[in-house]
């Protein structure tokens, strides 16, 4: 599945909810299950500033992709990170850096956000993107 | 006679929005308060009919400005129950307060003195004091917190000597809210001659203050906590040591006369006043210090009291919830944890209901670091607030805490 598609995706299933209480108790949900990461990369290395709650995030390649693993002392915070991730690992870094975000406006969360988790959800797209564009220098100097 | 609560909340027109599609629910009056319409109108007045410099101009307009400025600082004199008029000097708010204080103590203060503050205090009343004391190589002493919220006064009194040069410390806590025993400390302090400064910010909307039964030597506090508008606050200093103290900014109407070597500078209050001040809010401060009066600050003190003990009892029932401040002494003001349940997650779902509370370190970070958390939820409540409101915050806050757990 492209980005585009996946993103689409959960764009539909935000819009099966009418009501904000139930599209954050779907967060929740998502937050929950979301894989926990490896404990060795819970590190200040891997925290994301700029957000209120603390958020990790380690990227990793396998086969030309980046596949992502995060965690998040809040688990609202962790369920938008784990729309995040389902949406954009198992990429190659050309596909992320080239990922259109405006999905992100569809769902309505960055105006429903208040602007500190906003800020945090910014932060979390450009260390997304920081990683993609590191491995894509990396494999260009191979 | 009962207090006329709904009657008071048709005077604040923000009361009446929604949030989300809910109704508000303003439970962050330790961060801001709302404003009635009185003051509101008293902008509007002022911008309307008297906008003018004071002290300047000769006309009509400028001399009615002044009059009206000039009335709003004899009227918090005697709010407060200073000795002197002058020794009310308009500043920005707590902050600007507290600062011009310890930058003009750098006189007072040399390598080796002390400086007395407490663990509990806010960013506003530690950090200037902290750096006062790294500048001058003098020592910062902090007085204990104890578990129940309350300040150690074993340790504190211990901890008086000839060398402390500063007591700084909050009548109440932003996080707590306890309502701290200032006046024993004050009367201890003055045994040592030292002089207090009260962080009154939290104070000022709650309970009645008193800065000459207190006989705190400084008392800070701002416009926007007690239902004014923001932009505006109160310093006040006992006129002996604001004689002592050197000017703290230059220009405008601090100055008697300029010569091109020196200048002559003005007397008390105006010494303090550099620059055009904020008439416009002054004059809404007034208003809104007016207000509280009329009402009554006693009632108000046991109308927020009941509030606090409803909700208290309600919280103790609801599982996980722990109370962070749980002094005999306190006002309206809710911090809490719940365990496994991060603070900025239900400050998000609780919002989502229309209730509008704080979360995190409430800019009193050693204190939060001290009490081994990493934040709390606060819910601080004002007079405008009601018995329906709490109950349905603790109905919601049940609620939020079964979709997070
Ligand atoms: C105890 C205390 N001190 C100082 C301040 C600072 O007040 P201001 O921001 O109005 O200067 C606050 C405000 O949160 C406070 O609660």
């Amino acid at each position: 599945m492209t980005i585009n598609e996946s993103a689409q995706g959960v764009v539909e299933e935000f819009w099966m909810f009418d009501d904000w209480m139930d599209k954050y108790a779907y967060l929740i949900e998502l937050g929950k299950d979301l894989p926990v990461i490896d404990s060795q990369f819970k590190t200040n290395n891997h925290l994301i500033s700029g957000c209120q709650s603390r958020v990790w995030l380690h990227a990793e390649e396998q086969e030309g992709q980046i596949v992502f693993t995060a965690d998040s002392d809040a688990v609202i915070t962790k369920g938008i990170v784990s729309l995040l991730i389902r949406i954009l690992s198992n990429h190659t870094p050309q596909e992320i850096l080239e990922a259109d975000f405006s999905f992100l406006e569809s769902i309505g969360l960055q105006e429903h956000l208040s602007p500190t988790r906003a800020n945090g959800l910014a932060s979390m797209i450009k260390q997304i993107q920081l990683y993609a564009r590191a491995f894509q220098l990396k494999s260009n100097q191979l | 006679m009962a207090f006329p609560v709904n009657q008071l909340r048709n005077d604040f027109p923000i009361l009446s929005t929604q949030v989300h599609g809910k109704p508000l629910v303003y439970f962050d009056n330790g961060a801001t308060t709302q404003k009635p319409r009185q003051v509101i109108n008293r902008l509007v007045e002022y911008y309307e009919t008297e906008n003018s410099n004071v002290h300047r101009g000769a006309h009509h307009l400028s001399n009615l400005a002044t009059v009206s400025f000039e009335g709003a600082r004899n009227f918090i004199a005697q709010y407060i129950n200073a000795l002197k008029t002058e020794e009310v000097i308009f500043t920005r708010g707590t902050t600007d307060s507290i600062n011009l204080v310890s930058t003009c103590f750098q006189s007072f203060v040399h390598q080796g003195d002390e400086i007395i503050i407490s663990e509990m205090e806010h960013h506003s009343n530690l950090v200037p004091w902290q750096q006062l004391c790294l500048s001058k190589k003098a020592r910062l002493s902090v007085i204990p917190v104890l578990e129940d919220g309350t300040l150690d006064m074993e340790t504190a009194t211990q901890m008086l000597s000839p060398k402390v040069k500063m007591m700084a410390i909050s009548h109440i806590s932003n996080v707590l809210g306890t309502i701290n025993p200032v006046k024993e400390l004050i009367a201890k302090a003055h045994k040592y001659s030292i002089p207090v400064l009260i962080d009154g910010a939290q104070a000022i909307a709650h309970i009645p203050v008193d800065v000459r039964d207190l006989d705190c030597d400084f008392y800070a506090f701002s416009s926007h906590k007690a239902y004014g508008p923001m932009g505006a606050g109160v310093l006040y200093g006992k006129s002996v040591w604001l004689n002592k103290m050197p000017p703290y900014q230059f220009g405008g109407e601090m100055i008697d006369q300029v010569f091109l070597n020196e200048t002559v500078f003005n007397r008390l209050p105006y010494k303090f006043e550099a620059g055009t001040p904020n008439v416009a809010d002054v004059l809404g401060m007034e208003t809104a210090l007016h207000y509280l009066e009329t009402i009554g600050i006693d009632k108000i003190q046991k109308y927020e009291d009941k509030l606090l003990k409803h909700a208290t009892s309600l919280m103790l029932e609801v599982p996980g919830i722990k109370l962070i401040g749980t002094a005999k002494h306190k006002t309206a003001v809710l911090s809490f944890v719940v365990e496994g349940v991060h603070p900025y997650d239900l400050g998000t779902l609780l919002d989502q209901m229309g209730i509008a509370v704080r979360t995190g370190n409430h800019c009193a970070q050693p204190l939060v670091e001290s009490l081994g958390i990493n934040g709390t939820i606060r819910a601080s409540f004002g007079l405008y607030n009601t018995i329906s409101e709490v109950e349905y915050f603790v109905a919601s806050l049940k609620k939020a805490i079964a979709m997070l757990l």
